[in-house]
């Protein structure tokens, strides 16, 4: 089974790239958010799957149950979670207002800071 | 106090950089007579250089090392011997006089400052000449390229002095490369930085490559051709600058190397005649191009190329004669030339101008200039018994009978003489006898720091031509002994020998130079007539090549740098198929794929609904749709991570895909998008398929590491110590906010901080438009809010 979930981290893969590779500000959004599910499940079979039971210690066990889960990537996925989704907010916002402000959401159109045929060198001592 | 060695050479290389360091603090203090303090350094150096003068002339050498990076084996060491003296002492002596002299030259023109570099450029050049290990060495040259550069474009709000500063920078700095390479080459040989042990290298396979690299460096340095044309630019120095660096001292920076050098590189042909070869190009070069100018700072200029040439011609001969003649010359051209450029930048102080043709007749109004100025041109012109007119009779001595190459270069030394010796004329006469013309200014004499180096320095080359016995056993001898690696005896004595051939050599000379003095202003118009039918420089060359650099590296910009965020991309995701694949693919780790697909029919369900979520989320036409797209797959997701033993993943995964969304189809509302791709059909084919590329990629990397050995070892620990010491019984959280705690401290000031920039990038809308109705106020809120939520 972990096969199958390493090929689906990589058709996640593959939505995310494309979608990145557009230059559409929405589109590259919706890729970021594909590619940190990606990289997630990425983590996830890396450390080998397991199946339904939880890392959980029962009452008065001192260990979990032998056969559950893996806690370690949980806990680097956990936190990737939170902070990918910190990051899509924030990148939402800067997408917004940059639409506001350059009336663009062509990457390639916005180019105040690196315009078309520039930086030209400079020739004179 | 007795002087010892190290205390010399501490003196000489260390004192001008802790007084560069000062010198504007000193100026600030005693204003005018800052000349006259820091002149005292040198002086400092030069009295206690000059004991070893009877040590060096025994045939002695004094090394001195200091413990530098002892882990690398460097030391920081430094060898005087009679060759780096007799440059430490001329260093030292003129340099002594150049700093007096621009005291009273920069009255107030930021005085402080150019004293400073002037300083700094002192030492680095003390170094240079002192110096035995090959890094230090090359610390040296570097450090005299970049005082030159600062000193050149010293006056750096003129065009023309920047583009000096810079063309002599790069110019030098291309020579120092060279050498730092020659230094390594010869470390690699070796095992020893060293320069003094590096022995005789000339049996060595990699020969012709350091005799190139050291006299690349050697011509860049002094100006050999094709490199020349840097040299007359940097007259755009103040006049004591170009008297110091461009002159004396810092030119012969590569006569020196190929001095130092000869022992270990000298004698074969590749040297010998490459050395003879340029140096007597450049000796004419430099004594014709003199005649074509009119502004005195210019001539001097082409004469000190000419001079350095004629210095490279002669250790290119490389017999005991033409190197005593190259250490005389050496000696009397410092003498004569820092005179004669001290006089010009008295005579442009004086009447404003340094143009030949407008000045005449100063003998009276600058009479002690005119005394200097016959000294100088005197020395120049090589009469008896100037110390000049003994270098040239060596010269003449050492390549009188000889081979064809001898004679050649003995007809380019007649001649480039003869030359010289007409500029030297002309520069007496000229100026000084005739008329007095008008002038910008009504002619003045200098004051007395102005004159001092010109009339000491031209008495010092009368005084050693009276001595030359002696300054043949003290200085001249152990150079000479020191370039050839033997033992060599003086031969020189006050006596002129009427019927040898270097006599009517120089007499031959003289009247050369006289004849083509009376007819200067025909060889001028003919050669100025020449210059413009030819149109084309080494300096507009070196335009060419410089500019060609500069928009090949815009060129190289623009295509690396060309502001296509897709394309960025595009080489990110290339470079992660090759990285994923190719260590696979090369070292026979590709997987062997799945044996068997042991998924349960739910299993089977959520992936099947995660792919179809993502695939809509790439296919859908309308935002709206894409979105909920978005939220099926984080959906699917979610129930995996439940169905794999992760609960707590799956809690948090639901939460933030129904903020995603929410948000997303609230912030899609308020915008009007074109909702179809952009991208022209052979981006679309492109793009898909380094997409398909990634994925796979990904896969096999995965599937590589899953068929793998797997590590348990921290799983097991957290395992089984969360409950004994933590005391918590759900493993994922003790491990979050305990054993990796300050992980978590770091996330949630991540999610802290992407709040901040959020709310910041929302005022700042605000701000900007505080009349327009501000559509994104409400999503702020929520969206901190969830953030911070989110972090368990």
């Amino acid at each position: 089974m972990d096969h199958v979930i390493a090929a689906l981290s990589g058709v996640f893969f593959t939505a995310a790239i494309y979608l990145l590779l557009s230059r559409a500000l929405i589109r590259m959004l919706l890729g970021m958010v594909l590619l940190g599910n990606a990289v997630n499940l990425l983590i996830l079979v890396a450390g080998r799957l397991g199946r339904i039971v939880p890392p959980i210690a029962l009452d008065g066990a001192k260990a979990p149950l032998e056969g559950a889960a893996n806690p370690l990537p949980q806990a680097l996925i956990l936190t990737a979670i939170v902070i990918g989704f910190a990051m899509f907010a924030f990148l939402l916002v800067l997408a917004y207002r940059a639409y506001q402000s350059l009336e663009a959401d062509d990457t390639d159109r916005m180019r105040i800071t690196e315009p078309r045929g520039g930086p030209k060198p400079p020739m004179s001592y | 106090m007795e002087v010892t060695p190290d205390i010399a050479i501490a003196l000489a290389v260390l004192l001008p950089f802790l007084a560069a360091a000062l010198a504007p603090l000193i100026h600030r203090l005693v204003g005018d007579l800052s000349g006259w303090v820091v002149a005292l350094v040198p002086v400092a150096a030069f009295i206690a250089l000059w004991p070893l003068l009877e040590r060096t002339s025994t045939g002695e050498v004094v090394r001195v090392a200091w413990p530098w990076a002892p882990s690398w084996g460097l030391e920081l060491s430094f060898l005087i011997d009679g060759l780096s003296l007799v440059f430490a002492l001329t260093i030292a002596g003129v340099g002594a006089f150049v700093l007096l002299y621009s005291g009273a030259y920069l009255k107030g023109h930021r005085q402080g400052r150019f004293l400073g570099f002037l300083l700094a450029f002192m030492g680095a050049m003390q170094g240079l000449v002192l110096a035995d290990n090959l890094v230090a060495l090359y610390l040296f040259w570097e450090l005299t390229s970049v005082a030159s550069f600062l000193l050149i474009g010293f006056d750096h709000t003129r065009q023309a002095a920047r583009r000096a500063a810079i063309q002599a920078l790069v110019v030098t700095g291309l020579g120092g490369l060279a050498l730092l390479a020659a230094g390594v080459a010869i470390y690699a040989i070796t095992g020893g930085w060293a320069l003094s042990a590096a022995g005789d290298l000339k049996g060595n396979a990699a020969y012709p490559l350091l005799v190139g690299l050291v006299l690349l460096a050697a011509f860049t340095k002094s100006a050999q051709l094709p490199f020349h044309f840097w040299l007359p630019n940097a007259m755009e120095a103040p006049t004591p600058v170009s008297a110091y660096l461009h002159s004396a001292t810092m030119v012969q920076g590569g006569v020196y190397l190929v001095a130092r050098m000869t022992p270990h590189l000298g004698g074969e042909a590749i040297w010998n005649l490459t050395l003879m070869a340029f140096g007597g190009a450049t000796l004419l070069w430099g004594a014709i191009a003199a005649l074509l100018q009119t502004d005195l700072k210019q001539m001097l200029a082409q004469t000190t190329l000419a001079s350095l040439g004629l210095l490279m011609l002669l250790l290119g001969a490389g017999t005991e004669l033409a190197v005593t003649a190259a250490v005389l010359y050496f000696v009397a051209h410092a003498l004569y030339k820092a005179g004669l450029f001290l006089v010009v930048g008295a005579i442009d102080h004086g009447t404003g101008t340094r143009d030949i043709t407008m000045l005449g007749g100063l003998r009276d109004p600058m009479t002690v200039s005119f005394i200097g100025t016959i000294m100088a041109s005197a020395a120049m012109f090589g009469l008896p018994p100037l110390i000049g007119f003994f270098a040239k009779e060596e010269m003449y001595a050492a390549l009188a009978l000889g081979q064809l190459e001898s004679l050649l270069a003995l007809a380019a030394l007649v001649l480039g003489n003869g030359l010289l010796g007409a500029i030297g004329l002309a520069l007496l006469i000229k100026p000084f006898m005739g008329q007095l013309l008008t002038t910008p200014i009504e002619p003045h004499e200098a004051p007395v720091a102005m004159l001092a180096g010109p009339v000491v320095l031209g008495l010092l080359g009368i005084f050693l031509g009276f001595i030359p016995a002696l300054v043949g056993e003290l200085a001249v001898a152990p150079a000479t002994s020191a370039i050839l690696g033997v033992a060599v005896d003086t031969h020189l004595k006050f006596a002129v020998d009427l019927f040898g051939p270097a006599f009517w050599l120089s007499v031959a000379t003289w009247v050369l130079a006289i004849g083509l003095f009376l007819r200067l202003d025909l060889a001028r118009s003919l050669l100025r007539r020449l210059a413009t039918t030819i149109g084309w420089t080494f300096d507009t060359g070196f335009d060419w090549v410089y500019f060609g650099i500069v928009r090949f590296a815009g060129a190289v910009t623009r295509l690396l740098h060309h502001g296509r965020l897709e394309l960025y991309l595009f080489v990110v995701f290339v470079l992660l198929v090759v990285a994923a694949i190719g260590p696979l693919w090369l070292m026979d780790g590709l997987p062997r794929g799945p044996q068997s697909l042991d998924l349960r029919f739910y299993e089977w369900g959520l992936v099947g609904l995660a792919v179809l979520g993502v695939g809509t989320v790439v296919y859908a036409r309308r935002r709206l749709f894409a979105i909920l797209a978005l939220g099926v797959q984080g959906l699917a997701v979610a129930l995996l991570y439940l169905v794999f033993g992760a609960p707590d993943l799956s809690f948090t995964q639901f939460m933030v895909e129904i903020l995603s969304v929410v948000i997303l189809a609230l912030v899609m509302t308020r915008l009007d998008l074109d909702s179809a791709d952009p991208r022209p059909l052979e981006d679309w084919a492109r793009d898909g398929g380094v997409a398909l590329l990634g994925g796979v990629a990904v896969t096999t990397l995965l599937w590589a590491v899953i068929e793998g050995p797997f590590d348990l070892r921290l799983s097991t620990f957290f395992n089984a110590h969360s409950v004994p010491i933590a005391h918590g019984h759900n493993i994922v959280n003790v491990i979050l906010v305990d054993f990796r705690g300050l992980d978590t401290l770091g996330e949630i000031s991540v999610v802290m901080t992407a709040g901040i920039a959020i709310l910041a990038l929302i005022r700042g809308a605000r701000r900007q438009r505080p009349v327009e109705v501000v559509p994104a106020e409400p999503q702020p809120q929520p969206k901190r809010r969830a953030a911070r939520k989110a972090a368990p």
